[in-house]
């Protein structure tokens, strides 16, 4: 198949940036979003031109760095993957396709489609962690968890933190994100300790960082590659408004 | 650390959220009182119904009170939703070339900011038309002569424009009859409703508390936390068929019902 590529190019974060057409030739379906990418880039080191920027690394669905923005959704057409696991057989000969970075104030453009989650980290840094060391794996059982609470623990321990809610959006707010990574630790028994001072501390960060309220659109849900719920959201609100008043 | 005082709640991303919850559902809650008692104007009786509860709304001390507090409560909630829409048009300083919003989320819940901007002009109009006007404008008064022994409205008569009286209501007892001297909303809101694109201007209107409400009532109980499996599917109906239909229906139907039945 034949494909028509208008990607965002951007020399970095200084330059303002503007679109560029490809038109990738002989494309097979079996190839991922990414390896037509990778043909592309080829191409484009053989004609002496800069290959356009991306960010990969497992190629599975489960390190979070592949972050493009497909056609007007984050990770493509398809629910709950990620750009990696997107396939060309979603698409058809001859269609065009509009790619674009995360577009977010706190994920400024690094290069291209290549965008700065470091705002991520920090929030993850300002409390998204057990502070005690926990030694070794304990034996089974020897803290008892309900499994609805360990189910929804890890349900919510699935972000892999891509930041495809940030990018879908209209608001640029990370609140799925930052509710699941409160909620993986609220909802089990590691977790108690610093609750209160976690979801403070967490929420703070991420609003330093310049990302927009949430206003409950449920975007974010639909396009998270882990199908994380929006019932976290819930109960990040439930978890601030009660540290807020307990503190 | 004073970023961890309560008060600074309200600042934070969540607080803001919680104040446009707490302001919107007290809102909502309105709209049923204000509705239920809209219904009066259907009453084939000439408006008196309607004009003694008008006067009771603006006299009762505690209906006062509870009045002042909605003002406010509007107040915070257009000015807080305004100020979210633009902080949050901020937080993406470079919009999508392509956006394909409605694949992953519904039309009224990303257009809050525009929707509640009407319903903002509407409510300064329609707070201009009947409450001002009732107040400090030329309400004309109506004289209603009541039958004691049946109960039934025998005759409405129009003041005239000169008529002024020093409170907004006088009742006496003169022989068999009961005589009521009442400001006429009513008549007021018959006049208005019988222009067209008045009638236009607030049935396009009640589409936009629709939508609104659509998004707004289920959006206020996620804001404060409670999300649950249990009782979303309650939400979700009673922001959609109270919220969403038959309030913003009834309140349309008002100005239909008296452009024609002119």
């Amino acid at each position: 198949m034949n494909i028509t590529l208008k990607v965002w190019r951007q020399k970095n974060s200084k330059e303002r940036g503007r679109f560029e057409t490809y038109h990738v030739k002989d494309v097979s379906a079996d190839m991922s979003f990414l390896e037509m990418f990778d043909v592309l880039n080829e191409d484009l080191i053989t004609e002496g031109k800069e290959p356009i920027a991306f960010d990969h690394d497992c190629r599975e669905g489960i390190c979070g760095m592949c972050s493009m923005y497909i056609n007007g959704r984050p990770h493509g057409p398809l629910q709950g993957v990620t750009t990696c696991q997107l396939h060309m057989r979603s698409f058809k000969d001859g269609d065009t396709i509009v790619v674009e970075p995360w577009r977010a104030a706190a994920f400024p453009v690094i290069k291209d489609l290549a965008v700065d989650r470091s705002s991520f980290d920090r929030i993850m840094a300002a409390g998204g962690f057990v502070s005690v060391n926990t030694g070794n794996a304990q034996d089974a059982n020897s803290i008892l968890i309900p499994k609805t609470d360990a189910d929804l623990a890890f349900e919510s321990a699935a972000c892999i933190g891509c930041g495809a809610c940030v990018a879908a959006c209209k608001n640029s707010s990370a609140m799925l994100f930052v509710s699941a990574k409160v909620s993986q630790l609220a909802l089990l028994p590691q977790g108690q300790v610093e609750r209160h001072e976690r979801v403070i501390s967490m929420v703070n960060q991420m609003d330093e960082e310049g990302f927009g309220s949430c206003t409950n659109t449920g975007a974010c849900e639909a396009e998270c590659p882990k199908n994380i719920s929006v019932e976290n959201i819930a109960r990040l609100n439930r978890e601030y408004l009660s540290a807020k008043i307990a503190k | 650390m004073s970023s961890n005082n309560f008060l600074s709640l309200f600042s934070s991303s969540i607080g803001k959220k919680v104040i446009m919850a707490v302001t919107g559902l007290f809102i909502c809650l309105f709209l049923v009182v204000h509705v239920a008692g809209n219904f009066q104007l259907f009453k084939a009786d000439s408006g008196l119904a309607f004009n003694k509860y008008a006067v009771l709304m603006t006299t009762n001390p505690f209906i006062k009170t509870i009045s002042y507090i909605l003002y406010l409560t509007i107040i915070i909630h257009a000015i807080r939703g305004l100020m979210i829409e633009f902080e949050n048009r901020k937080a993406r300083p470079v919009r999508y070339a392509k956006y394909d919003g409605n694949a992953n989320s519904k039309w009224a819940s990303r257009n809050m900011g525009i929707l509640g901007t009407i319903l903002l002009v509407f409510i300064v109009v329609h707070m201009h038309d009947f409450w001002y006007n009732y107040k400090f404008g030329h309400t004309p008064y109506t004289l209603y002569k009541t039958e004691l022994a049946t109960g039934k409205m025998t005759e409405a008569k129009d003041m005239g424009p000169d008529f002024k009286m020093g409170s907004k209501m006088e009742e006496m007892l003169a022989g068999d009859y009961k005589y009521v001297i009442v400001k006429d909303l009513y008549k007021e809101v018959k006049e208005e409703f019988k222009q067209l694109w008045w009638v236009l201007f607030y049935v396009v209107c009640m589409g936009a508390v629709s939508f609104h409400l659509y998004h707004g009532f289920r959006s206020g109980f996620q804001s404060l936390g409670l999300n649950n499996r249990r009782y979303n599917n309650i939400f979700q109906s009673i922001g959609t068929w109270i919220f969403a239909i038959i309030i913003p229906a009834s309140f349309a139907a008002m100005p239909l019902y008296f452009y024609f039945n002119q």
